[in-house]
């Protein structure tokens, strides 16, 4: 499986660029996740790697081999397109086979891999029937079948989840998670969906109008998000933005707000040192509230709506004029239209540059 | 109450005309026809004077060689003009499927043939066969070669009017085929060339499989055309030499003006009809089975759905 190297890679339709130049490196055997709002450019990068768009500048490297200009099939590559692309006039088991059967590799191989994929997905007894014939669900493992016969080095996968409903979704994701774990290839996958990078994602490369804007570890982009953007496209429920000022009192720093005070840690303050602009914004993401005041820094709230899911409860809560989503673990409801005092784990807390969005 | 009742009559209200000028428009003339068939009945007399002589029409025609050789030309000229239209209309569609500068006033300039009125098309072809100063004759004649008699032997006015045909037709199966193309699932183009197809593997194994439904329709509807056609050839050739390019639509209505014998003319159209009627339903039951076969395995599956 070769190492993929994306070098100064640009893509323009007319006057318009939809990429300007960027540089990704793939590692072999990583499952990579492109994740972004629609139109950030992650499936134009995957189609310029798969072969279905051509590049207007740069290079594509697999190891030292450049790539661009080959035909997909000269690439190794195999993909699960969205709407599943399953050819309706053949069976399923032609579908899967498809690949196989153009390059002429003879018939009981094909049978025997076509049988061992398909009982590895569950689909053996639906070898005879027409994509029109499957439900949503059982189409998406056709076209997971389909790449996977292939025996391609790298996978890409465009939205591969978001044609199914939310249950399925969930299963589905589950058995990706599990198939990864257990097939050595190169993975590419595009979502516009969070909880899908972040479970799937060996590692996971954030993009926004064009721009790479992180990559990194799942876990790194949660803690150690490098601007307002990341922070807030990754984690669920979002993170929550208050505008607030920079100040220094009793030897501490202060980010100061319409209706709160809260202090930074020793760590965080240390960095807001050479902060020249003092209007930031200031980051909490829900989870970084307790209920209880006392182990944390005080912060007064009142609750809006209250969504009691059992274990947890998603609060809304309204701090002054501003919405400020509040994740508990308590197992009782808190009463709507209270006002609560939460504690802010204050070494959660991130500040943002309010004019670019970068972390500080 | 009364509310409620007229609101259950308002659609058969909405629906009222056009169910009226079905009857009149559709019903009534084949009926008529129809009943036409079991006649033997000349122009000069009114229906009801006609004697009543039961299938005797049909029999006859059974018997009739002209009758015969009319509908073997019918079926060999369908054929002919058929097969080859479709070649070349799916193969210029497939040919003139991509966007390069000009293509759309390329395109325009293929469709023009079929919106002439065929008795033009007929006269111009006329010309163009003519035997001393046709261009075809003339060029040949340039060229040092002999004249065809395009029109005046059997064997070259069969030919001559398969060509005009097709020269006519041929567009109307490029824009249904290109039409067809252009709706093909983009992404199924995009998994083939992953999957390792060529530009020929494509075409078999998806575009053309993938065309089929419309392909059927058009061959169809072109079949049914075929049988049907009457002005360019009557123009071309009035069905001579001989009965060479007679088809069955130029014998109908010659039977029935010229040897006037209105209930055999109403018999062999309504040979014709059933023909085309056996057709249409074959297919529509087959197109019907394979849909509802389709939405029962899938709801099966919807319902076991994993």
């Amino acid at each position: 499986m070769p190492k993929i190297f994306f070098d100064q890679v640009s893509k323009s339709y007319g006057a318009v660029e939809v990429l300007p130049p960027f540089d990704l490196t793939l590692e072999d055997g990583e499952f990579t996740v492109l994740v972004g709002p629609s139109g950030c450019g992650k499936s134009t990068t995957l189609r310029m790697l798969a072969g279905l768009e051509t590049l207007s500048n740069g290079e594509i490297y697999f190891d030292d081999r450049a790539i661009s200009k080959l035909e997909p099939k000269e690439r190794d590559l195999a993909m699960v397109f969205q709407d599943y692309a399953l050819y309706p006039h053949m069976n399923i088991a032609k579908n899967m086979s498809f690949a196989l059967r153009l390059a002429r590799v003879s018939k009981s191989e094909i049978d025997e891999k076509v049988l061992r994929v398909a009982k590895m997905l569950n689909i053996a007894h639906l070898l005879d029937r027409k994509p029109a014939e499957l439900s949503g669900g059982q189409r998406q493992r056709v076209a997971m079948g389909r790449a996977l016969v292939r025996d391609a080095g790298t996978f890409l996968f465009d939205e591969p989840l978001s044609n199914l409903d939310a249950k399925l979704r969930g299963k589905m994701r589950a058995e990706l998670a599990e198939m990864r774990d257990t097939i050595d290839k190169n993975m590419v996958y595009v979502t516009h969906d969070q909880v899908e990078a972040m479970t799937l994602g060996d590692r996971i490369v954030v993009m926004s109008d064009g721009y790479i804007q992180q990559q990194g570890t799942p876990e790194a982009l949660f803690k150690h998000p490098v601007n307002k953007f990341v922070a807030g496209f990754i984690g669920s429920p979002t993170m929550n933005f208050l505008d607030a000022d920079l100040v220094e009192e009793r030897g501490l720093t202060w980010v100061r707000g319409d209706g709160f005070m809260l202090p930074l840690s020793d760590e965080t303050g240390k960095r807001m040192a050479d902060a020249k602009n003092r209007n930031v914004t200031v980051g909490i993401r829900p989870s970084s509230f307790l209920t209880d005041a006392s182990n944390g820094a005080p912060m007064e709230l009142k609750v809006v709506v209250s969504e009691y899911l059992g274990a947890q409860s998603v609060l809304i809560t309204r701090c002054s004029e501003t919405d400020v989503v509040v994740e508990t673990q308590s197992a009782q409801p808190l009463q709507t239209g209270s006002v609560q005092i939460f504690g802010v784990k204050t070494d959660e807390i991130m500040v943002f540059e309010k004019s670019s969005g970068r972390r500080l | 109450m009364q509310t409620a009742n007229v609101n259950r009559l308002t659609p058969y209200l909405f629906l009222a005309p056009a169910g009226i000028i079905m009857a009149v428009a559709l019903l009534y003339p084949i009926g008529y026809m129809i009943y036409a068939s079991f006649l033997d009945w000349n122009p000069s007399q009114r229906i009801g004077e006609a004697e009543f002589i039961g299938l005797r029409n049909y029999l006859n025609l059974l018997g009739d060689a002209a009758f015969r050789e009319s509908f073997w030309v019918t079926l060999k000229f369908a054929a002919i003009v058929v097969t080859v239209e479709m070649l070349l209309g799916v193969g210029l569609a497939l040919l003139l499927d991509r966007n390069i500068r000009g293509m759309s006033l390329l395109r325009t300039l293929f469709i023009l043939p079929m919106m002439i009125a065929p008795v033009v098309v007929g006269l111009m072809w006329r010309y163009m066969y003519h035997p001393t100063v046709g261009i075809f004759n003339r060029t040949l004649k340039s060229l040092g070669l002999e004249p065809i008699p395009w029109l005046s032997d059997g064997n070259w006015a069969f030919a001559s009017v398969i060509i005009a045909d097709i020269w006519q037709w041929t567009p109307f199966i490029f824009i249904l085929s290109l039409a067809a193309l252009q709706s093909l699932p983009q992404s199924a183009m995009e998994a083939s060339r992953i999957d390792g197809a060529t530009g020929w593997q494509q075409i078999i194994h998806i575009k053309l499989p993938l065309m089929m439904p419309v392909l059927i329709v058009t061959l169809l509807l072109r079949l049914i055309d075929a049988f049907k056609v009457l002005e360019v050839i009557l123009v071309l050739t009035n069905g001579g030499p001989g009965l060479s390019t007679e088809i069955l639509s130029l014998r109908i209505s010659r039977t029935a003006s010229e040897f006037r014998e209105l209930g055999e003319a109403a018999a062999m159209s309504n040979v014709l009809l059933i023909l085309l009627m056996i057709l249409t339903f074959a297919m529509f039951a087959y197109s019907k089975a394979v849909e509802i076969r389709t939405a029962r395995l899938r709801a099966a599956a919807e319902e076991t759905a994993i």
